[in-house]
């Protein structure tokens, strides 16, 4: 009952018109900055920092985490206009939002989009209203192998998701991992795959080559294919987002479950982008709708942007509860933590009720206005479809230069893009699936790394995988999702000898 | 008419030259970059994000500065980007003891020498922690429980592989003659956490790093590997302050590491360049926000400047040298 007294309490620190101020603000810079591809939360934080070191550290958070809300609801506006995830757990939203928006429905893919996230959002932050503290100590027990144990499943729930032949999916993965290998090998603090080349120091950075492979690779595609957008006839009406509403609530379970994924992996912290690709995989197999997932179907939709805002938001528990980032946007609000003298870790609950309770009611109120704002603009982003693709591609184009250039502030990184907008081009081609191929770039080198400090704890021990309930739950789930096919199809069988034997 | 042109002419053109002259120090006219060798949210970017608050709140500077992270390589990425950075007075870093490790561990061709050293701002604490629900309560206590233990089962958790953590651990196994298993996590938050669920069986924290699980009662500080305590007296948790925590050498435990966090710009930086940004960093001490920064960290304050600094990391350099041989943490290219 305390809880709902400190939340109301926060309420009204959140409703200072000043407060609500620095929301909306925050609010539109953060959607701004989800659109640009590159300009990731993360930075876009980063870089707005500075700016709050005057505010009172209330009004500083809410400001900064509500950028933070803004970029994750931009992230799904290229995703599903132009086939450019500007985020990137935003890439598994391209998957069916980028076919639905060439069959001239970007504005119901915007609106399912937006609502989901919201849906995402709100169920995790009601359960940091309400379990704070006994989620906090849940997050303590993860240790290296129950976080490679949930990154394997995150690979198994996506293994065979697409059509193509399987060695094309398991050769697209393993040109990601060895991507993903490329710089600083964590363990052993030795350089690999760089060549002496100072700018592979970094690696190959996950955004840059998701800005090439799909932004680029589509545009390449869409020249090819006689420079026009197929979703011109795009509606623009605000009824539409009214008409989606009506047909989402049939989602409800694919919602719910979606809220569960992205709240458990924003906790552990393995964060919203393993978030999203696990939700939607699992959304696949599970759904009636499965075999038209990847051709426009709203529920692709649903599952991995109700996941990864979910996570998004939840990722902000263990920060606040225990010092420990689940994002890395979530690693800067960190540091703007400290510098404003606010000491993150399990007194901040009992030391500093204002702002803690101030920044969970601003949590509600962010995010309602971001919906608010967002879904009264879905007419105008549909309408860019309907801008001549002449003229609407060079402006990407410029867009993901701009991209991939604030990802480290590197024209290398432009070029890399090109390359990879042409690799990208080539395997589409080639009919080579591109999803494991991110997948591995994204989670290749963290999946190694916990991997390899698991077994340094064991000494080689690969038991440590089944050492206790929680990590063998997780292990076994993800062997029956890579054998999922194979076991359904057993159980088909079994029920046909049934019925025939009956 | 002609004539009042140019004595307006001539008397602008003496006022610049005087101007000139009296104020001959040099002032950036870009924005300067501020270079980050680590990732965004670790002790370093911190460090520099608060300098950067400071400087904005305080309008320290007339031109904005920018915080940059460049992490790639252990940090190589920045510290060669700098290196390229010759006759650019806009460009400054901060560094952390990867300043010598990095090019040690990896063969990347780089040496301190390369750049101009500015000022130490302070040197970062190192302390031995283990779990609160352990019953060690001593250095003593916690090293009889590592040599009873088998060799290699009890682990000890740090931040990167070769840098300073795990020169740290080498160090303390020399010390103690028994062998730890040492675990490398990206960042010191998430080591920290990582004894707190008991994954580790201790940590070489910096003090900002764990000092809220201490608070929180579940992590406990057994030495400082320093030559004197810390100086900060304010009680933190059950009346212990960070000055209670005795240094590591009285313990038995014969280590002493500090970890640099100075300014370093780019090769060929004049005098004027270095005094200017000298004159920036003391005003930033002054600052009431820097003290309780410090403060926070418990950090040692030491500031140093001009040949002193350049000592002072000439020594460390080898120190660091000698340290990594003895540990084989040397890159095969060297």
């Amino acid at each position: 009952m305390e809880e709902l007294v400190n939340l109301f309490h926060g309420f009204a620190v959140a409703l200072q018109p000043f407060n609500i101020m620095v929301m909306v603000l925050g609010i539109v810079l953060g959607v701004i900055i989800g659109v640009l591809p590159g300009l990731g939360g993360a930075n876009g934080v980063a870089i707005l920092l500075p700016l709050t070191f005057s505010m009172p550290p209330t009004s500083a958070i809410i400001m900064l985490s509500c950028i933070y809300w803004g970029a994750l609801f931009g992230g799904a506006i290229t995703s599903i206009l132009f086939n450019i995830p500007g985020e990137p757990w935003s890439v598994a939203t391209t998957f069916d939002g980028y076919p639905m928006a060439q069959q001239g429905k970007a504005g119901e893919a915007l609106t399912a989009a937006f609502t989901s996230s919201f849906v995402g959002a709100l169920f995790a932050v009601i359960m940091i209203t309400l379990v704070a503290p006994l989620v906090a100590s849940f997050a303590l027990q993860f240790g290296p192998a129950e976080k490679f144990a949930v990154y394997f499943l995150a690979f198994c729930s996506f293994v065979g998701l697409s059509k193509e032949p399987p060695f094309k999916t398991i050769a697209a993965m393993m040109m990601g991992f060895a991507l993903a290998a490329v710089g600083l090998d964590s363990i052993t603090g030795q350089l690999r795959l760089t060549f002496g080349v100072t700018h592979l120091l970094n690696g190959f950075d996950f955004l840059i080559a998701v800005i090439g492979l799909f932004g680029i690779g589509e545009i390449l595609l869409t020249m090819e294919e006689g420079l026009a957008f197929r979703g011109g006839k795009a509606k623009i009406d605000l009824k539409v987002v009214l008409q989606t509403w009506k047909g989402l609530p049939r989602y409800w379970l694919t919602m719910l479950r979606s809220c569960f994924i992205g709240c458990w992996m924003g906790i552990t912290p393995a964060g919203a982008t393993p978030a999203s690709f696990m939700s939607y995989g699992i959304a696949k197999r599970v759904s009636k709708n499965g075999n038209n997932f990847g051709k426009g179907e709203i529920e692709g939709v649903i599952a991995p942007e109700t996941a990864a805002h979910a996570a998004g938001t939840a990722a902000l528990l263990p920060m606040l509860s225990l010092g420990v980032p689940g994002s890395p946007t979530a690693a800067v609000l960190l540091g703007g933590l400290l510098i404003w003298g606010l000491q993150p870790g399990p007194m901040l609950f009992v030391e500093q009720k204002e702002f803690v309770w101030g920044l969970i009611a601003s949590m509600y109120l962010g995010n309602l206005f971001g919906l608010i704002i967002v879904l009264t603009c879905v007419p105008i982003f549909a309408a860019i479809l309907r801008v001549p693709f002449s003229i609407i591609a060079p402006l990407i184009l410029v867009l993901c230069a701009i991209g991939a250039y604030s990802v480290h502030s590197s024209t290398f990184d432009v070029m890399l893009m090109l390359v990879f907008g042409v690799v990208g081009y080539l395997l589409k081609k080639c009919n080579y699936p591109l999803a494991p191929l991110v997948l591995a770039i994204v989670l290749g080198d963290k999946a190694e790394e916990a991997f390899r400090q698991s077994l340094l704890g064991s000494q080689g021990s690969l038991g440590i995988f089944f050492s206790n309930p929680l990590v063998s739950t997780i292990m076994v789930l993800g062997l029956i999702a890579l054998f999922w096919s194979v076991i359904q199809e057993g159980i088909t069988r079994l029920r046909g000898t049934r019925t025939a034997a009956a | 008419m002609r004539s009042s042109v140019l004595r307006v002419a001539l008397v602008t053109v003496a006022a610049f030259c005087t101007s000139g002259i009296a104020s001959a120090a040099w002032e950036p006219v870009r924005p300067v970059e501020f270079i980050v060798p680590a990732g965004t949210g670790g002790g370093a970017d911190q460090m520099a994000r608060t300098i950067q608050g400071i400087v904005t709140k305080h309008s320290l500077m007339k031109q904005p500065m920018v915080v940059i992270n460049k992490s790639g390589g252990a940090g190589g990425e920045g510290f060669l980007d700098v290196k390229s950075a010759a006759n650019n007075p806009h460009k400054i870093i901060i560094t952390l003891s990867n300043l010598f490790t990095t090019p040690l561990a990896t063969g990347i061709p780089f040496n301190w020498k390369d750049l101009t050293p500015v000022a130490m701002l302070a040197l970062d604490e190192f302390v031995l922690w283990v779990n609160a629900d352990k019953p060690y309560k001593t250095v003593k206590d916690y090293v009889d429980a590592v040599k009873k233990a088998p060799p290699g089962s009890m682990k000890m958790g740090g931040t990167g592989s070769k840098q300073e953590d795990q020169i740290i651990t080498v160090a303390v196994e020399k010390a103690i003659s028994s062998k730890f298993t040492y675990i490398p996590y990206k960042g010191g938050g998430e080591v920290a956490v990582q004894l707190v669920g008991n994954h580790v069986d201790s940590t070489v924290n910096n003090p900002i790093e764990a000092v809220a699980q201490w608070r929180g009662g579940k992590l406990r500080p057994l030495c400082v590997f320093d030559g004197k305590p810390m100086a900060y007296d304010e009680p933190i948790v059950d009346g212990k302050g960070w000055k209670d925590i005795p240094t590591c050498k009285s313990q038995g435990l014969d280590m002493e590491y500090l970890m640099l966090r100075g300014i370093f710009m780019g090769p060929k930086a004049t005098k004027d360049h270095v005094d200017y940004y000298i004159e920036l960093f003391k005003k930033v001490r002054a600052t009431p926000e820097w003290q309780d920064f410090m403060k926070s960290g418990a950090f040692n304050t030491t500031f140093l400047t001009g040949a002193d600094y350049a000592k002072w990391v000439e020594g460390e350099e080898k120190r660091h040298e000698v340290l990594m041989k003895e540990a084989g943490f040397l890159s095969t290219g060297n």
